[in-house]
């Protein structure tokens, strides 16, 4: 592992090498990441991700805002799964103040959990695919992203910043036609996984391009601390949802996709299996959706229904003080840390029993899934450079935060 | 809403895998134990982080071989000043632990973990750029979010949330 710990400085003192600049703004970088490449012709020697370039400080801002107020920061986090971060952050809170959830608020929870990343796995296997130079799959990819876009706008009134979630449940009662909604997706959606299999899978330049690429052992994997498809891609068995289940994932019957061969084409197959898994369990919360209330029997933490704001003066007093004052949190710290798609999604909060976070951190997976870079890059080609960045599925606003 | 009173006594909680290890070494490294909400937190000695890693990490019974996060509280103004955390996570025993460090605020420097795990790389640089702490022996400190000529360290409780203006 020597070459995990060796500095990493780039020095132009010889002669046979080249120093290039990739980034920050390329398209296959996924937004603003900047990586500086040491070359030897076509061959690189060392590279190094710099990162920074959208960092806007959410940390800082979340101590001086409400606990509740935090809830729209943790969407612009990570934008391709705002609903992820909106329910890591709720969770977090929630076991801070020892909130019991209703069984549907979990359960809806878990149903846009999983279509939230149903819809980051599709933006990443789309661009993934364009950066390689397959471009249908990314027109295929966007057409059922489109239709779970919709779906978030049905129940939350955004396509993207969601913020449907709120500490102690949901922020509404989804719209009664909702689920009808999703099971025409759930029902057609396998057969269009199958479509974009169809394009790739099979195909030799796919293969060739992916098929042992950018290859990282099960032992370094760890050693630099991914998580998610990446680290299930190097055949470590390990799932959140499964392993340490949060939000009821453990009523649900899934697998946990594994690929042994560490490189590319493993994480692809990953990805795209949990595609197929995230829709079984989508199905599986459609059927079997409790009933009951969608908000926590908690009247100084969630707000009160409308109705019952015009008809008693406790509802009243309630709404006005969570909003002007906020609620106060009994002091303590919290680590909770879902399965984003990207791998482990984890919120430190501490509080000091005011009604402000004293301290918001983000655990970001692809802050760290990015230190795997050097380790799979380096001795390769450039053109797997491009290859390997796709395959760890950043997003530069979860990272730089 | 009912939330229990933390546990703080080393007698009672030390059927846990990583106190149970870190018992075991010689001298003690754990000076305080705290078992909140679900949670184990254990203070170590400032001078022995990287022993208590290494130590947890190869573990036979319950090796805590992932190192989840890095990070850091500034409880400005009361001393000491800055408890730096590691959240440990042990994949074969699905299990977590918090180690804590604390640092006074002057000159406030730590031995990196770098060496143990090298994924601790860029969370320590984010705590050297954002609260400046100083890890000895990271082969590559230098701030990673903030530009290299920016001045302060803006997750410091004394720094304004607006910055200096």
């Amino acid at each position: 592992m020597a070459h995990l710990t060796t500095v990493p400085t780039l020095d132009p003192g010889q002669d046979r090498t080249l120093i290039l600049n990739m980034g920050p703004q390329h398209p296959s970088t996924h937004g603003v990441l900047r990586v500086i490449l040491e070359i030897d012709g076509e061959t690189v020697v060392r590279i190094m991700p710099d990162i920074g370039y959208l960092h806007t400080g959410i940390e800082k801002t979340c101590e001086a805002k409400f606990y509740q107020q935090v809830v729209p920061l943790t969407d612009r986090i990570d934008y391709l799964c705002p609903l992820t971060n909106n329910l890591c952050y709720c969770l977090a809170v929630e076991k801070l103040l020892g909130l019991e959830i209703p069984p549907k608020a979990q359960w809806i929870r878990v149903l846009l959990n999983e279509l939230t990343r149903i819809n980051s796995h599709l933006v990443w296997l789309g661009t993934h695919a364009l950066d390689i130079g397959a471009m249908t799959v990314f027109l295929y990819c966007f057409r059922e992203r489109e239709d779970i876009l919709r779906l978030f706008e049905a129940v939350s009134g955004q396509r993207m910043m969601t913020s449907y979630f709120r500490i102690g449940g949901l922020a509404l009662e989804p719209p009664l036609d909702f689920f009808d909604r999703v099971r025409p997706f759930v029902d057609r959606f396998p057969s269009r996984i199958d479509e974009y299999e169809n394009l790739l899978t099979a195909n030799p330049i796919w293969m060739m391009r992916t098929k042992g690429v950018a290859r990282i052992t099960a032992q370094d994997a760890i050693a630099l601390g991914a998580s998610g498809p990446t680290l299930r891609g190097s055949g470590v068995d390990f799932d959140l949802r499964r392993d340490m289940p949060y939000s009821s994932y453990d009523k649900f019957k899934f697998n946990v996709p594994v690929a042994q061969e560490g490189d590319v084409f493993a994480r692809y197959q990953c990805r795209v299996q949990e595609l197929r898994e995230s829709n079984k369990i989508v199905q599986q919360a459609l059927d079997g959706m409790p009933s009951g209330p969608i908000k926590a029997d908690a009247p100084k933490v969630v707000l009160p229904d409308r109705e019952k704001m015009k008809t008693q003066m406790e509802a009243l007093i309630y709404h006005f003080k969570i909003i002007t004052e906020g609620f106060s949190v009994p002091a303590g710290e919290v680590y909770q840390a879902v399965e984003s798609p990207r791998g482990e999604m984890g919120y430190y909060v501490v509080s000091d029993g005011t009604a402000k976070p004293y301290r918001v951190h983000m655990r970001s997976a692809c802050l760290a899934n990015l230190q795997l870079l050097p380790a799979m890059c380096e001795g390769r080609l450039i053109a797997d450079v491009v290859a390997a960045i796709g395959s760890i599925d950043i997003v530069l606003g979860e990272i730089d935060r | 809403m009912p939330v229990a009173a933390p546990i703080t006594d080393l007698e009672q909680l030390k059927a846990h895998p990583a106190i149970a290890c870190l018992r075991k070494s010689n001298p003690p490294v754990i000076q305080e134990v705290k078992f909140d909400r679900e949670e184990m937190s254990i203070y170590v000695a400032h001078s022995s982080i990287r022993e208590a890693c290494a130590l947890l990490r190869d573990d036979p019974a319950c090796p805590f071989n992932y190192l989840s996060d890095v990070t850091c509280v500034d409880w400005y103004p009361s001393e000491p000043r800055f408890e730096v955390i590691y959240h440990l996570l042990s994949i074969p025993q699905k299990e977590r632990v918090r180690l804590k460090v604390r640092l006074n605020g002057n000159a406030p420097a730590l031995e990196s973990i770098t060496s143990v795990w090298p994924s601790a790389n860029f969370f320590e640089r984010e705590v050297f750029d954002l609260f400046g702490i100083r890890f000895t022996g990271h082969p590559y400190l230098r701030r990673i979010q903030m530009p290299e000529n920016w001045e302060g360290h803006p997750l410091r409780k004394d720094y304004p949330v607006e910055g200096y203006r």
